[in-house]
């Protein structure tokens, strides 16, 4: 099976991304122990006792197992900050970062799809040319731009939607997706750019095919060809980047949450890296990083299950 | 970041990208081939026409396009935004940092042409002083970058084989990292200056540009003249000099010009995250930034450099794009 | 070549008559002259060859007579009469009740003829539902005998495949199936061939030969290889630089052939009674540019018997014997032509310039 060849791939990624982590927080300048007593309380007793409680002076791969081992059983330590559990902060904050992801990405292919198939279908034309300058334009605007005039238009000028906080899903569905809309909408703004151009890009070359002229021949309406035939190739392209794309909107979700204010993990490494906070910066730069790695292994498996010249690749039957 | 390696490493059926939506084959609209395409007969063989003489299709020749209009103009507001970067302090404006707080958030007007910001400071002066932060950090990410990324992809790429295997081995887990965590990780702890931040960036975007730098390459080592210089004994280091090189270097220097808006997007970021340069020294982010809280009251504040952040990102993608097109190894038939 | 019976009274109007038809295109370089002026009949159980080398014109040809091409950038003129009813003026939406049901096409390579993320029986039901209103079962069933009378073995497994699974032979099978589903009155196959080992193009031709005389259906073989339409074409054309240079039967083209380009054709096929190393003749040079074509005869920079007329009146098609047309000055086998040959083998170059000598004038395979 396809996946089990590609498991000792993804554990070594795993593996070598966990070392990552640690290296980058254990490896940086200043004494963790001087930030939890902070300068008043650091006499030298008291260094090294939380030292030795932290296991700081123990080697560098010795720390490395230990930590990791606590991690895989979910116990990251403690915030310096909060004293709260850094598993129950990240916890509480996975799931607003990933509804604004998941929202963003629904929303740019929703757009991007239809969009993108029109400017294929119409290459050349006014319309086209409109689409593509439009696309091109937007890549050109990052995202806390885009979130300012969102915030503008909605917020300030329409006061339809809010330009900050958040309403938990469970609480009440519709305040949450109030809250959700314009900084999803901020990132899919980008993502929305970058799927039409590549669709408008796929489609154009996929329309060019024999088997479209084929499917024309036939007495398929264009309609069909369009969606049925000519979609489904282009259609794994698409999912190919929008897997890639996860690692852009991560990145962007730490802007994205700080200007709206949205408890979410992204904000939460920003300010846990602001304080110096240690423990908290390597378990969520840890989530995140292993988050992003799962979600491209997955596409990638997605995408051999589903493309059918790649997945019957070996199983051809010659007659 | 992110962004940029997903414009350069297309999936396996995207046909390579056309500028700005300017076509270079006209609306297949669902079929026929186009006249310009070879005939999509098949290769003339035995039991017919032996055409002496090589392709016998008259197909449209592909035309050299002019740079257009746009890419001009794109090139010039470039030369504006360099021109103020270097010369900022010998340009006639104001001082950037003088606050003038009864003036503040002045609108467009005769003292202040671009108007004040919220303490009074004259924003076409922060504009042009900003223009140095911005451009300072983008070319010296990118020149790190594409200096350190591309001959360290080229060497992969030309030598293949094991130094190939480790190289890609090790870019690859780094590029499976989500680099923004890196990113603040390192400038929480190391720094906000300038100098620092430059240099992060860049140290940070060399994995991009060994990977782009190690396409390009097999492209261009796969190709005949590149064989025939081999095959007539060239040492490598004449191979790679001379065929290599030069092949490598445009389309790796038009992924730069791109990559350079997406760096001073991510200044603009830095800023928002309260770390980029450091205050009073103005940046287009750190302007962006300030202006934001007075959203409601003088929206120009924001949109001025938000305009000119804008226009220079986009100039750099035309221009990149408009020169990617044109050098792009992959797509010539040669 | 025997047919079944006239099967209505309409058997003996022409199933496909083209008049005069022209297909330019307006491209940056100029106006590319595809097809100039092509006039074709095809009746209800013949085949038609069209022959030709790749920059003839005839796949565009094909296209355009099937109502294919792009509108923007083209320009046609003539009529294109399908059991009456005009073509040229239809829209999209009327040609789709015909394009599939009467009108069938298949092309050149399988595997991009077919869609390959899409099962082979979906490819198959999909014209049945359009025009047979065909569902589910019924589909599936039609499908799988299909198939099966395009000699693809396990039928029913092939429906769930896709057409990597399959042989290049066999994706040409189904490619066959396909046009063939709703019985269409004439198939049109654009170089069907080409892409295939040399055993399998038998097999298909001899495929479409079955097929045609069962359904009594109108066959237009569009080829460059004189040798895939030699046994099998009642009637061959000959296109050259986007015009027919010449039509017969297929006994009278080979027996009493007129055109030198034909000539040309025929003299390049390798005979297998050559003794080994026998060079190949080949016509020398390459088609025309299509923009702006120069006056006078298209072939004349290539051909043995160019006289200075060839270069700037441009010959049209002239009957030679019943239903054998052939658009040339000098045309072989006849006086005016041997002489013009005598002459330039003397002077040792054509009047374009070519030059001239008896071995390229020896018959290959006289023997």
């Amino acid at each position: 099976m396809y996946v089990l060849r590609r498991l000792p791939s993804l554990l070594a990624t795993l593996f070598a991304v966990s070392l990552l982590t640690f290296l980058m927080t254990s490896l940086l300048p200043g004494d963790p122990a001087l930030q939890i007593l902070g300068a008043e309380n650091a006499t030298p007793e008291a260094i090294a006792a939380v030292r030795a409680d932290l296991g700081l002076d123990d080697p560098l791969p010795v720390r490395y197992l230990h930590w990791i081992g606590d991690a895989l059983t979910g116990d990251f330590g403690r915030s310096y900050r909060t004293n709260e559990p850094v598993s129950a902060a990240i916890i509480d904050r996975l799931p607003v970062t990933a509804e604004i992801g998941i929202l963003a990405i629904v929303i740019a292919l929703l757009i991007a799809i239809p969009v993108g198939m029109l400017s294929a279908y119409r290459a050349g034309t006014r319309t086209d040319k409109l689409i593509s300058s439009t696309s091109f334009g937007l890549l050109a605007v990052p995202n806390f731009m885009v979130a300012i005039f969102l915030i503008l238009i909605f917020a300030v000028w329409l006061g339809v939607l809010p330009a900050t906080g958040w309403v938990n899903f469970t609480d009440d569905p519709v305040q949450n997706l109030r809250s959700a809309l314009l900084p999803a909408l901020s990132l899919a703004i980008a993502e929305m750019a970058v799927y039409t151009r590549l669709l408008r890009t796929d489609m154009i070359g996929t329309l060019q095919q024999d088997f479209v002229t084929m499917a024309r021949v036939k007495g398929v309406s264009n309609r069909r060809i369009l969606f049925r035939h000519a979609l489904r190739p282009s259609s794994f392209s698409l999912m190919t980047v929008a897997g890639v794309q996860v690692g852009a909107i991560i990145g962007g979700s730490v802007v994205i949450e700080t200007l709206f204010a949205l408890p979410g993990v992204g904000r939460l490494l920003l300010e846990a890296v602001l304080v110096r906070d240690l423990l908290m910066v390597q378990g969520v730069a840890l989530v995140i990083a292993v988050s992003y790695v799962v979600v491209n292994f997955t596409v990638d498996i997605l995408y051999s299950y589903l493309d059918p010249r790649i997945s019957h690749g070996r199983s051809t039957a010659r007659v | 970041m992110d962004a940029v390696r997903q414009e350069f490493d297309p999936p396996p059926t995207a046909h390579g990208s056309t500028a700005q939506g300017e076509m270079t084959t006209p609306a297949p609209n669902l079929g026929a081939p186009h006249p310009g395409a070879p005939d999509s007969a098949g290769p003339v063989n035995g039991g017919a026409v032996t055409a002496v003489g090589g392709e016998a299709a008259p197909a449209a020749r592909k035309k050299k396009r002019g740079y257009g209009l746009t890419f001009w103009l794109a090139t010039i507001w470039l030369a504006v935004v360099l021109i103020c970067a270097v010369f900022a302090d010998l340009l006639p404006v104001q001082d950037p940092l003088t606050p003038d707080v009864i003036n503040k958030l002045a609108l467009p007007g005769p003292e202040h042409w671009l108007g004040t910001d919220g303490l009074g400071r004259d924003t076409l002066a922060r504009l042009v002083h900003g223009a140095r932060v911005s451009v300072t950090i983008s070319v010296t990410a990118v020149a790190i970058g594409m200096v350190v990324g591309g001959f360290l992809g080229i060497i992969s790429g030309f030598f293949r084989g094991k130094t190939e295997t480790i190289l890609m081995t090790i870019i690859n887990i780094i590029l499976a990292f989500p680099a923004l965590v890196l990113l603040l990780v390192l400038l929480a702890f190391v720094g906000r200056s300038l100098v620092v931040i430059s240099l992060i960036v860049g140290f940070l975007s060399i994995p991009i540009y060994t990977r782009v730098a190690r396409a390009t390459t097999l492209a261009v080592a796969e190709r005949e003249f590149v064989r025939a210089a081999r095959t007539m004994g060239a040492k490598n280091s004449r191979v790679l000099a001379r065929e290599i090189l030069p092949n490598v270097v445009l389309p790796v220097a038009a992924f730069g010009l791109v990559a350079m808006g997406v760096v001073i997007v991510l200044e603009g970021t830095l800023a928002f995250l309260g770390l980029s340069v450091q205050q009073p020294a103005p940046t287009w982010g750190g302007m962006i930034f300030d202006g934001k809280r007075y959203l409601s009251e003088a929206p120009h504040v924001v949109l001025i450099p938000s305009i000119a952040m804008f226009l220079t990102v986009l100039s750099l993608n035309l221009v990149g794009d408009a020169l990617r097109t044109r050098f792009d190894v992959r797509g010539s038939n040669l | 070549m025997t047919t079944a019976p006239p099967l209505d009274g309409r058997a003996n109007e022409p199933l496909l008559e083209v008049d005069d038809l022209r297909t330019y295109f307006d491209t940056p370089r100029g106006v590319v002259k595809a097809v100039d002026g092509v006039s074709l009949r095809v009746d209800r159980g013949k085949t038609l060859g069209i022959v030709g080398e790749s920059g003839s014109g005839k796949t565009v040809l094909s296209r355009s007579i099937m109502n294919l091409l792009p509108k923007n950038n083209t320009i046609r003129e003539g009529s294109v009469r399908f059991e009456g009813r005009e073509l040229t003026t239809m829209k999209n939406k009327e040609m789709r009740t015909i394009w599939g049901a009467e009108l069938a096409m298949i092309l050149q390579d399988p595997m991009t003829s077919l869609n390959p993320v899409t099962k082979i029986g979906e490819q198959i039901t999909e014209s049945l539902g359009i025009h047979l209103g065909e569902k589910g079962k019924t589909a599936k069933a039609h499908a799988v005998e299909l198939l099966k009378s395009v000699g693809i073995p396990a039928a029913e497994r092939r429906l769930g495949e896709y057409p990597h699974q399959l042989s290049g032979g066999m994706r040409q099978r189904v490619t066959i199936a396909i046009a063939l589903a709703c019985g269409p009155k004439l198939l049109v196959a654009d170089e069907p061939t080409t892409a295939l080992d040399v055993t399998v193009q038998r097999q298909i031709l001899d495929l479409l030969e079955t097929q045609q005389h069962e359904r009594n259906m109108g066959l237009i073989i569009i080829t460059h290889d004189l040798g895939v339409v030699a046994g099998r074409a009642d009637e061959i054309a000959v296109m050259y630089a986007g015009r027919i240079v010449e039509r017969a039967p297929t006994r009278e083209l080979f027996a009493r052939t007129r055109m030198p380009y034909t000539e040309g054709l025929l003299k390049s096929i390798p005979r297998l009674h050559q003794p080994s190393h026998t060079r190949l003749a080949a016509i020398p040079g390459r088609p025309p540019d299509l923009v702006d074509p120069p006056a006078g005869c298209p072939f004349a920079p290539r051909c043995n018997y160019a006289q200075d007329k060839c270069l700037t009146e441009t010959p049209v098609l002239a009957p030679h014997a019943a239903g054998h047309e052939a658009a040339c000055h000098f045309p072989v086998g006849t006086s005016a032509g041997q002489e013009a040959l005598a002459r330039n083998l003397a002077a040792g170059r054509t009047a374009a310039g070519t030059p001239l000598d008896s071995t390229m004038t020896a018959t290959a395979g006289a023997a």
